[in-house]
């Protein structure tokens, strides 16, 4: 498969659309579920979702042709610099296309039981991941507000998508208006980085910044002129950017926009919408704003460990099982933060397969949360975890497994993804020859051990306790179990054997550690 | 606060500084320079913060959200503007985004009004501290 380089005559090529396959089969689909919506009788509904599962697959094989025509070192660029699909590109696409599958399966079941089984759903979840797949290879801050939105709107509508559910309204409206707050900050932040860089292209911005910083003073001992005007920029861009990935001074939607939304949406919001707002994190912070790290590194530090302590402390008294999750999923924000901080391909590659893995074990999670939901039971309690051992003892030890994992005990995948994290720190600490890389580890550390204390309640409840909540069966269906049985292997298979995952986070993500943009300052 | 930021941009961005207040006005009607576009979207952006942290009714919210945004669009109009006659032939990119902008808003106000609409059918507010089922 030859994918082509912009040519300069036309608007684009056609070989182009090549680099944009996996997103245009995913939004042909989306249209196809609005029409099969309509067309086809309630009580069918549910094979909107299951084609939506089929469109995942033919864009995750979509993307696996790209990745195997071109060995991935290269980037290819198109549509005049606005897309770019590299290693980066690549992996986190396969992320957000796993975080979707399973999330459409866990929701198939659950929609039934909320009579809100519409065709629209997976429309949106489709749409999202478009969204997602295009913040991930956008190169070009246009087309990153483009599908940020694109993400983001869709997800507004998801978190409300249980239109008679007072709960779930709430939600929506507390994630609407912090949503579009951040936006609002996030895009103040791009307009004075344009005015600094004079262009929208990533590379441009970093060919100015590096220029910016690098220009010899005016003034014996005065700063660039411009360098306050871009340090205003990073830190609306910042702030913008903490909201999405619920980061601790702006972390206050998360709760009630987890707690609130239909369980598979909080699945879905918590995994691919924050991995692909890493995506941005990334894309903009390494390669646009790499040249400020010794300006950024130090504060996203600080954020990372408050987010840590908050993010730990504030989940330990929480009843809810959906917003302890939440208060979890924050601090989880925070350890992937680290791999920022750090800033090495240790870090990277921890930030890489923690995203994969918090997937899975987040998916799945949410998965069994989903499974006590019934007609009649919400079943998001922890205490309705009470007695599972007994009435669904595979159920409970995938929870076991998931919540070990969330926690990063050894020989499951969140350890994998904890190490290299905490590993990047130490790296660059040695390097560096700064002592508080190494605080920030021994602090990430210790604030992981409170986190035992809150996951393993989940377990104690399981099987400790003598009374089964209800006896009602659970609401189990064949997607909901593959999908778990999948998450709950993955998490286990990445834990025990995890060379081949490091082998391919290293080679996709190498180029992004290498690339002279990363000034190692 | 004009008074407090217009030297400091104007230092910024090296625009020459007339002596006498009186120069000043007169050199801003004869000449808008960049900084007053920058210092007048600046403003926008604190009112429209400062409107979103404090009022409780969410449409007001949402018009505050709406200045933020216009800020930001104020700020590239601008600075497209002062790089395109600066020798930056891509910052007409600037006005583009714009135009984006404009279209993003135009989607955000109807879903947020949507939402509303499914709010007030179930609680019959909107006034965000009436909205207090999830908390803590």
């Amino acid at each position: 498969m030859f994918l082509l380089q912009a040519n300069t005559t036309a608007l684009f090529s056609v070989g182009e659309l090549q680099l944009l396959a996996p997103e245009l089969i995913l939004t042909v689909c989306a249209c196809a579920v609005l029409v099969m919506e309509v067309v086809l009788p309630y009580k069918r509904g549910k094979l909107t979702g299951y084609f939506s599962l089929i469109a995942v697959a033919l864009a995750g094989a979509s993307l696996f042709a790209q990745w195997y025509a071109n060995s991935y070192l290269l980037p290819l660029t198109g549509f005049y610099g606005m897309v770019r699909i590299d290693g980066f590109a690549i992996i986190f696409k396969a992320i957000f296309l796993i975080a979707a599958a399973l999330s459409i399966a866990v929701s198939l079941r659950y929609l039934d039981i909320e009579g809100e089984q519409r065709g629209e759903f997976y429309a949106l979840v489709l749409f999202a991941t478009v969204g997602m797949m295009m913040l991930a290879c956008g190169y070009d801050l246009i087309a990153l507000y483009i599908s940020l939105e694109l993400m983001a709107l869709t997800f507004y509508v998801l978190v409300a998508f249980t239109k008679r559910e007072r709960r779930s309204n709430e939600a929506g409206m507390k994630y609407f208006l912090l949503g579009a707050f951040s936006s609002g900050i996030l895009l103040y932040g791009m307009s004075l980085l344009f005015g600094v860089a004079g262009s929208t292209n990533l590379g441009d911005i970093a060919h100015k910044i590096n220029e910016v910083l690098n220009a010899p003073p005016m003034l014996e001992g005065a700063p660039t002129p411009l360098r306050p005007m871009l340090l205003l920029g990073m830190i609306a861009l910042a702030a913008g950017l903490f909201f999405k990935i619920a980061a601790v001074p702006f972390h206050m939607w998360a709760p009630d926009a987890y707690e609130g939304a239909p369980t598979p949406v909080t699945a879905f919001l918590s995994t691919g919408s924050k991995a692909a707002s890493f995506a941005l994190y990334m894309r903009i912070f390494i390669e646009a704003l790499g040249g400020m790290r010794a300006d950024w590194a130090p504060q996203l530090g600080l954020v990372a460990a408050i987010t840590i302590l908050v993010g730990n402390w504030a989940a330990v008294t929480q009843t809810n099982a959906k917003r302890l999750l939440a208060y979890s999923s924050i601090s989880n924000a925070g350890y992937l933060l680290l791999g920022l901080v750090a800033g090495n391909t240790y870090g990277y590659v921890g930030i890489i397969l923690y995203l994969l893995v918090y997937t899975l074990m987040n998916v799945g999670a949410f998965g069994v949360i989903i499974a006590l939901h019934r007609r009649g039971i919400v079943g998001d309690r922890v205490d309705d975890m009470t007695g599972l051992a007994q009435k669904a003892p595979g159920m409970a030890a995938m929870m076991a497994i998931f919540m070990l994992s969330l926690g990063g005990l050894p020989l499951t995948g969140g350890f994998i993804g904890k190490y290299f994290l905490f590993g990047g720190l130490l790296q660059r600490g040695a390097t560096e020859q700064k002592n508080w890389y190494y605080w920030l580890a021994v602090w990430a550390i210790l604030n992981t051990v409170v986190s035992f204390y809150y996951y393993l309640r989940f377990v104690y409840a399981m099987y400790f306790r003598e009374q089964p909540a209800d006896n009602r069966p659970l609401a189990l269906s064949p997607a909901l179990n593959t999908a778990l049985v999948v998450a709950c292997i993955g998490v286990v298979f990445i834990g025990i054997y995890p060379q081949p995952f490091i082998h391919a986070a290293q080679a996709l993500i190498g180029a992004l550690a290498a690339s002279g943009v990363v000034a190692l300052r | 606060m004009s008074q407090l930021i217009t030297p400091v941009l104007a230092l910024l961005l090296q625009a020459e500084q007339p002596t006498t207040r009186g120069g000043v006005i007169w050199q801003g009607i004869q000449h808008p320079d960049l900084s007053k576009f920058l210092v007048i979207a600046a403003l926008l952006f604190i009112i429209g913060v400062a409107g979103v942290l404090t009022r409780r009714n969410i449409i007001v919210i949402f018009m505050s959200i709406e200045l933020i945004l216009n800020a930001a669009n104020l700020n590239f109009i601008a600075f497209s503007r002062y790089l395109q006659d600066a020798g930056y032939p891509n910052a007409v990119a600037g006005q583009v985004f714009t135009v984006f902008i404009i279209v993003v808003a135009a989607a955000e106000a109807a879903i947020g009004l949507g939402i509303v609409i499914a709010l007030y059918r179930n609680r019959e507010t909107i006034f965000v501290d009436k909205i207090d089922l999830l908390k803590w």
